[in-house]
C-alpha cells in the first residue's frame, strides 16, 4: 500500500487527554491516520490501548484534547453521533452480537433501523458480506450457536455492512481458542486488503508485523513511539519498547 | 352424566364431606362466578400491572431526571405499605371524593365500583414490584450490549429498546413469575371491598351451607392450582423466548 | 370547621390507632420468630438427600409459599380452638394469637426457601472439598456451608419482615382491632367524610415509617455482602 504522506489524514488526535476518577488513562495522544492505512496500536495491558479506540467513535468521551475524524469533530457537544459512527465502524473482543437476532438479523439491522436504508438492499449486501466471511450458510443461525471465531466473522460483517470509512477493531482475537485466531485474522486482513482503513489495538505481534503499515507503542497513558513495522520491530529506541518487545517476542 | 356426579356428592355429603358447590344448583353458580371474577382480577391486574413495571423501568433506565424520582417514590410507596390498607384507601377514601353516577332505577351509583378499584389497587401494588423486576433484568444486561448498539449509530433510547429489553425481558421471568404468583395470591384481598370473587364467595356458601372445612379446602386447591398455572405459563413463555448460546446468570 | 379543626381532630384519634398500630408490630414480631423456626426446621428438611424428611418439607414449603395469606389466616382463625387445654392449664386463644399463628405459615414457607437458596448458592466445590476433607455431610453443612451462607440470608430475610409486617392488617377482615381496624371505627365515629383521606394517608405513613427502614437496610446490606 502506498500512501502519499502529505495527504490529510482521515482521523487526527490532538493532545487527547482522558481521567476515570483520579486515574489518568491518556496522558496527550497525537495520533495522525491517512486514509487505507492500518494502523496498529501495541502494548503493555492498562496502557490505554482500547481507550484511544473508544475515544475515536465517541464511545469514550475525552477530557481535553481534540479528535477528527474527516470533518466532523468527536468532542464537539453538538456531535452528530449517527454521522460519526456511520463513518467509523467497530469491532469488540467480546463479539457483542445481539443474541436475540440472527446472524442477518445483526448484520443488517444498523443500516435498516439507523440509517434508513431500504431492506431489500442492505440484506442483499449483509449476504455478500457473509459470503465473503465465509459463512452463507450460517444467516439464519442465532449467534450462541456459532463458534467464537464465526462470531466474531459476523461482527466484522456487522462493523462493514455500515459502510464506514474506518474500523476500530478492539482486541478482536483475545477472547479466542487459538485455533481460532487464524481465521479471524484472515478476515481482519482481507478488510484491509480491501482497502478499509484499519485501527487495531492487538496482542499478536506477528500480525501487527504483516499487516500493518504503521506501528504505535503506548504505555501508561502516552505515545511512546511509533514507527513503520520494519523499523520498530527492529530498530525500537525507547527502552520499554524494548523491555516490551523483549517479553512478547 | 351431570346427574350421576351430583347423586356422588349428594351422597358423600350425606357421610359427612359436603361439596354443595357439585350439586346444588345455586352453591354451584355462585362459586363459578367467583372463580370467573378471580380469573378476571388476576388478568386485568396482570397485564396493567406488567405495563406499569415495563413503563417504570424504561424511565428509571433512561430518565435521570424528576420522571426517575416520581417512579422512585412511586416504588418506595407501594412496596412499602400494606395492600388492604392501599385498597381502603382507594375504595374508601379516594371513592368519597370520585363523582357518582345514577343506575338503571335513578338510585346513586359510584361510577368506580369494587371491582375496578380492587384492579387499581392491585395493579399499583404488583406494579411496583414488577418495576423493580424488570429494572433488575436492564441491570443483567451486560452494557457491552449497549455499546455494541451505540457504535452502529443507535443512540440510546434507541439502544434500549431494540437490544437492552429483549435481553432484560429473558432475564425478568424468574421474577416476574414470583410477582404474578404474589399477584394471583393478593386478588383475595379484594375480598375486603366486596368483590365477588372466590374467597367471597366461597365464604358466602360456607355461612349458607355450614360446609367451612370443605370449602376452605376446595378453596385452597383452587389456589394452588391457579398459581401452579401460572408458574407454568411462564415457563412455558420463557421457553418459547429462549435463545441459543444466551445463558442466564453471565449476561454475555 | 375549619381546617385546623380538622386536624385537631384526628389527631385526637391517633392514640387510638397507634396502639392497634402496636398490635400490628407485635403480630409481626411474634410471627417472624415463629415462622423463623419453623422454617429453619423446613428448610433444612429441603436439602435432606432422603425423601422422609425431604419430600415432606418440600410440600409443606409449597403448600404454604402458594396458598393465599387470607386463606391460611381463615383457616387459623376458623378452625383454631378459642382455647386449649395443656395438662390442665386453660390456654386461650384469642383472635389476634390465632392470627399471628397464620401469618406464622407463609413467613415459615417463604423462609425455609431463603434457607435452601441461601445453601444452594455456595458453589458445590466447597461441598466436594470438604468430603475430601473427611467431614461427612452434616458436618459440612453446619461447619463448612452455613457459616458461609448466613450473611446472605439476612436482607431477604428482612425483607420477608418487611413483607409479614404489612400483612398484618389482613387480620382485621377476621376481626383483629388492629390499626386498620381502629382507622376504621375512628372513621365511622367521626362520620365526616373529609377525614377520611387524612386518617388513611396517617395510616399508611404509620406503615411506611416503620417498613421503608427496614428494606433500605436489607438493601445496603445486600449490597455489601454482595461486593465481599
Amino acid at each position: 500500500m502506498t500512501i502519499s504522506s502529505n495527504s490529510q489524514p482521515l482521523i487526527s488526535l490532538r493532545g487527547v487527554r482522558k481521567s476515570f476518577g483520579a486515574f489518568e488513562v491518556l496522558r496527550g495522544i497525537d495520533m495522525d491516520i491517512r486514509k487505507g492505512e492500518v494502523v496498529a496500536i501495541i502494548g503493555p495491558s492498562g496502557s490505554g490501548k482500547s481507550t484511544i479506540l473508544r475515544t475515536i467513535n465517541g464511545l469514550t468521551p475525552i477530557n481535553e484534547g481534540t479528535i477528527n475524524v474527516g470533518e466532523i469533530k468527536v468532542s464537539d457537544p453538538k456531535l452528530d453521533q449517527v454521522k460519526l459512527r456511520h463513518r467509523v465502524g467497530m469491532v469488540f473482543q467480546q463479539y457483542n452480537l445481539f443474541p436475540h437476532k440472527t446472524v442477518l438479523e445483526n448484520v443488517a439491522m444498523a443500516p435498516i433501523q439507523v440509517l434508513k436504508q431500504p431492506r431489500r438492499q442492505v440484506e442483499e449486501r449483509a449476504r455478500k458480506l457473509l459470503a465473503d466471511m465465509r459463512l452463507p450458510d450460517k444467516a439464519n443461525s442465532y449467534p450462541g450457536e456459532l463458534s467464537g471465531g464465526q462470531q466474531q466473522r459476523v461482527a466484522i460483517a456487522r462493523a462493514l455492512c455500515m459502510e464506514p470509512e474506518v474500523i476500530l477493531f478492539d482486541e478482536v482475537t483475545a477472547a479466542l481458542d487459538p485455533e481460532m485466531v487464524k481465521e479471524v485474522l484472515a478476515a481482519v486482513r482481507k478488510v484491509a486488503e480491501d482497502g478499509m482503513t484499519c485501527i487495531l489495538v492487538t496482542h499478536e505481534m506477528g500480525f501487527a508485523r504483516e499487516a500493518a503499515d504503521h506501528i504505535y507503542f503506548t504505555d501508561k497513558g502516552v505515545i511512546v513511539e511509533h514507527a513503520p513495522p520494519a523499523e520498530f520491530f527492529t530498530r525500537a529506541s525507547d527502552p520499554r519498547t524494548k523491555e516490551f518487545l523483549s517479553k512478547v517476542l | 352424566m351431570i346427574t350421576d356426579i351430583q347423586t356422588f356428592f349428594r351422597e358423600l355429603a350425606a357421610s359427612g364431606i359436603n361439596l354443595t358447590i357439585f350439586y346444588d344448583a345455586f352453591d354451584f353458580d355462585r362459586f363459578v362466578t367467583g372463580l370467573g371474577n378471580t380469573l378476571l382480577l388476576i388478568l386485568a391486574s396482570a397485564i396493567f400491572s406488567i405495563v406499569i413495571g415495563a413503563a417504570g423501568a424504561a424511565i428509571l433506565t433512561l430518565s435521570k431526571g424528576p420522571a426517575a424520582a416520581v417512579v422512585r417514590g412511586y416504588v418506595a410507596l407501594f412496596r412499602n405499605t400494606p395492600l388492604l390498607v392501599q385498597m381502603y384507601f382507594f375504595y374508601f377514601a379516594v371513592g368519597s371524593i370520585m363523582p357518582v353516577g345514577q343506575n338503571d332505577i335513578g338510585l346513586p351509583q359510584p361510577l368506580i365500583g369494587s371491582f375496578t378499584w380492587a384492579v387499581i389497587s392491585l395493579s399499583l401494588y404488583s406494579g411496583a414490584f414488577n418495576v423493580e423486576t424488570f429494572r433488575a433484568g436492564v441491570g443483567a444486561v451486560h452494557s457491552s450490549y449497549e455499546e455494541a448498539a451505540l457504535a452502529l449509530g443507535y443512540n440510546r433510547r434507541q439502544a434500549f429498546f431494540s437490544v437492552i429489553v429483549p435481553l432484560a425481558l429473558r432475564f425478568s421471568f424468574a421474577s416476574l413469575a414470583n410477582n404474578l404468583v404474589d399477584l394471583t395470591k393478593a386478588t383475595t384481598v379484594a375480598y375486603a371491598v366486596g368483590v365477588a370473587e372466590l374467597l367471597y364467595v366461597s365464604n358466602q356458601i360456607w355461612s349458607d351451607s355450614l360446609n367451612t372445612i370443605e370449602m376452605m379446602n376446595v378453596m385452597l386447591v383452587i389456589y394452588l392450582i391457579l398459581t401452579g398455572a401460572v408458574v407454568f405459563i411462564i415457563n412455558r413463555v420463557e421457553a418459547a423466548m429462549r435463545l441459543p448460546g444466551f445463558g442466564l446468570g453471565d449476561g454475555q | 370547621m375549619n381546617s385546623t379543626n380538622l386536624l385537631a381532630q384526628i389527631l385526637e384519634w391517633m392514640p387510638f390507632v397507634l396502639q392497634g398500630f402496636a398490635l400490628n408490630i407485635l403480630m409481626s414480631l411474634l410471627a417472624i420468630v415463629i415462622g423463623t423456626m419453623i422454617g429453619t426446621f423446613l428448610g433444612l428438611g429441603q436439602l435432606s438427600p432422603g425423601w422422609i424428611v425431604g419430600t415432606p418439607s418440600k410440600l409443606a414449603t409449597q403448600l404454604f409459599r402458594n396458598a393465599p395469606w387470607l386463606v391460611l389466616l381463615f383457616y387459623c382463625i376458623f378452625l383454631m380452638p378459642y382455647q386449649i387445654n395443656v395438662g390442665g392449664a386453660v390456654i386461650q386463644l384469642p383472635s389476634w394469637l390465632r392470627a399471628t399463628i397464620g401469618f406464622s405459615f407463609p413467613v415459615a414457607a417463604n423462609f425455609s426457601e431463603i434457607v435452601r437458596g441461601a445453601v444452594k448458592s455456595v458453589p458445590r466445590g466447597q461441598w466436594e472439598a470438604a468430603e475430601a476433607l473427611g467431614y461427612s455431610r452434616r458436618s459440612t453443612l453446619f461447619r463448612i456451608i452455613l457459616p458461609q451462607c448466613i450473611t446472605r440470608m439476612i436482607p431477604p430475610w428482612m425483607n420477608l419482615y418487611a413483607l409479614l409486617l404489612t400483612a398484618t392488617p389482613l387480620s382485621m377482615i377476621v376481626g383483629v382491632e388492629e390499626a386498620l381496624g381502629r382507622t376504621q371505627a375512628a372513621v365511622q365515629a367521626q362520620s365526616d367524610s373529609r377525614v377520611l383521606i387524612p386518617m388513611y394517608l396517617a395510616l399508611l405513613a404509620m406503615f411506611f415509617l416503620y417498613t421503608w427502614p427496614i428494606n433500605r437496610l436489607s438493601l445496603m446490606l445486600e449490597r455489601r455482602f454482595r461486593t465481599k
